[in-house]
């Protein structure tokens, strides 16, 4: 089938690199420093209090319902444990081909999200299914480790038969301002890539300030990733509203200027089914519907599909479902 | 002393050893027999239920676990608490039943009673209501009560402590963890029981105590999956309708007596074998 995220499809050109409105900003350190320093800055205050105004919207009844679905079918279904098993991976995998196995009108999940060893028994468990294999990769979640081992593991990876790649950047060349390094080395990783697709961690729990996540977001779109994504999930504080706030704004200034999308992935921390509604409303409100798909926005997260898959049962059923009526991962 | 101004005191819940709001901002007024204002109290929601329920959920695994000696210290610890606020709950009681100093005086010295008692029970359950099976066969074959989980209790209406107290002991004293909803006129003594277990050692969630009206959030709890029993001691009219919604999800159900018992009488294992289950392993002699 043709990926959801397939570029071409998508009728974005496979490009590597900066697009053409930008080419000239990386033609040096110095030049892609002054360009991400001279992005306006963040409104701190400003962005903490829109996202906790946008966490207030009431959803209920059959809004809450769609919402609930559609945060189903943005789940990137995660085990990311050095004790994963490839029978953990394969549970996992049928838990995302049918989340809820009572009721066969529930979604399947977007994706299932490994360590790239196990991208080929994932892949062979979702094999015809439509959901996409994704691995980390670029030595996750520290990225400490040279970039031809980077490269490696994520060639690695793909081989294995993973169809979207999950990077992290180098997070320590980023805070020491050496912007241009962590360019070049999502440039590489793309074309390592191939046909796969990319979702750049940023890790912002590390990056400190929300400037410091609008940089780190544009030089990713930049550098051809097809997702901003937040956090590995290791590190706390992971995904947070105003975060997300950030980046989803980082996407719309980018499209505006381009016209080309960008997917976001929050992920990390993200456990109930109110803090997905919330997440739903930032980006209708912030962005526009264009990313309210999962082509265009995923959640990664264990915890929050069994969370989504109770309060579905509650609005099917009509009475408070339980911890045992949903599998346990 | 006399020109100081009147504290007016507004109460809020028990819920996983905290002591939050109603999720719903209501709260509502309580009256002394004669209908004058006592305190304010809150008015639960079926989402403070809901809350209710994960928050014993979250506390069954290490409540059921704790071994049956240390359960019972912890039960003791509270009527020891109890007995230091006898004086609070007495003119709790006495302004709520209308009762006078002596006797709601007494009603107190019986719930702590009946508290100690209860907790003495811990460690003796699985003798009295377990042990060793004469099986036809080489097994070594026991029985042990188990506890079954997250119980609901409808406290009753008119006996606000000892009935409180005698409804929801036995729950703990089992093992199970409680999600209470006290008597809707005279909640008082449930909130001051509330300030008892949150300062004696019984962890958070293991108890928690809603105010408000069990008419509203009955049906919720006796519908909810993740509860395993109910207690419908105060349920009045709506307690075959509760019985009911039960069915659906499998519950245990302690009905509700035709009208309110005399709580002073000895209750005997009545109100704990409801809400225990009796696991029983035959074992191969010899391997």
């Amino acid at each position: 089938m043709t990926h959801v995220l397939d570029p071409t499809a998508a009728g974005r050109p496979v490009t590597t690199g900066a697009p053409d409105a930008f080419a000239d900003v990386t033609r040096s350190d110095s030049a892609f420093r002054a360009f991400l320093h001279g992005l306006p800055g963040v409104d701190q205050v400003g962005a903490e209090a829109r996202a906790a105004q946008l966490g207030t919207r009431s959803i209920k009844t059959t809004a809450k319902a769609w919402a609930i679905d559609t945060a189903i079918s943005m789940v990137d279904l995660t085990t990311l444990e050095g004790a994963d098993t490839p029978g953990k991976v394969r549970s996992l995998a049928a838990k995302a081909r049918r989340p809820d196995p009572t009721d066969a009108g529930c979604p399947a999940v977007a994706a299932v999200c490994v360590y790239g060893d196990l991208a080929g028994v994932a892949r062979d468990a979702l094999a015809g299914t439509g959901i996409h294999t994704a691995a980390v990769a670029t030595a996750f979640p520290s990225g400490r480790a040279s970039r031809a081992v980077k490269l490696a593991d994520v060639r690695d990876a793909v081989e294995a038969g993973a169809d979207e790649i999950d990077m992290v950047i180098d997070r320590g060349a980023f805070l020491a301002g050496r912007y241009l390094d962590v360019f070049e080395e999502v440039v590489a990783v793309k074309e390592a890539c191939g046909p796969a697709h990319l979702k750049v961690i940023l890790e912002t729990g590390e990056l400190r300030t929300y400037d410091a996540v609008r940089r780190a977001s544009w030089l990713a779109m930049l550098a051809g990733g097809d997702f901003i994504k937040t956090s590995t999930g290791k590190v706390s504080p992971a995904a947070t509203l105003p975060v997300c706030l950030v980046m989803l704004e980082a996407v719309r200034d980018f499209r505006d200027a381009t016209g080309v999308q960008i997917g976001v992935k929050p992920a990390g921390g993200i456990k109930t089914t109110k803090d997905a509604v919330k997440h739903l409303v930032m980006i209708n409100e912030v962005v526009g519907a264009d990313w309210l798909s999962p082509d265009w926005f995923r959640f990664g997260a264990s915890s929050l599909l069994n969370d989504l898959l109770l309060q579905r049962q509650k609005l099917r059923t009509g009475h408070y479902s339980g911890p045992d009526h949903v599998s346990v991962d | 002393m006399s020109d100081r101004l009147a504290v007016r005191k507004t109460y809020k819940l028990y819920l996983g050893g905290k002591f939050p709001r109603s999720e719903s901002g209501r709260t509502y007024s309580v009256t002394d027999a004669k209908g004058a204002f006592v305190a304010n109290a809150a008015w639960a929601s079926r989402k403070d239920a809901r809350d209710a329920v994960v928050a014993a959920r979250g506390a069954f695994a290490g409540w059921s676990t704790a071994t049956a000696y240390n359960r019972g210290q912890v039960l003791y610890r509270v009527a020891e608490v109890m007995e230091g606020r006898a004086a609070q709950f007495a003119d709790e009681v006495a302004a709520g039943e209308g009762l006078s100093a002596a006797k709601a005086r007494a009603a107190v010295d019986a719930a702590v009673d009946r508290w100690v008692w209860y907790a003495g029970w811990t460690d003796k359950l699985a003798s009295v209501l377990g042990g060793t099976n004469p099986v036809a066969g080489p097994f070594f074959d026991f029985s042990v009560p188990e506890p079954s989980g997250v119980v609901a209790v409808l406290a009753p209406q008119r006996s606000s402590l000892l009935g409180l107290v005698s409804v929801l002991a036995p729950v703990l004293a089992t093992g199970c963890t409680a999600v209470l909803v006290s008597s809707h006129e005279r909640p008082l003594p449930a909130i001051t029981l509330s300030e008892v277990l949150a300062t004696s050692d019984v962890p958070g969630g293991v108890a928690n105590l809603l105010t408000g009206s069990a008419a509203e959030i009955g049906p919720w709890l006796a519908e909810h999956a993740d509860v395993d029993g109910i207690d419908l001691a105060g349920a009045g009219t709506a307690a075959m309708e509760l019985e009911r919604s039960a069915a659906g999800t499998l519950k245990r159900v302690l009905r509700a007596p035709a009208e309110e018992p005399d709580w002073t009488a000895d209750p005997g294992l009545t109100r704990m074998t409801p809400f225990l289950e009796t696991k029983t392993v035959w074992h191969p002699i010899g391997v």
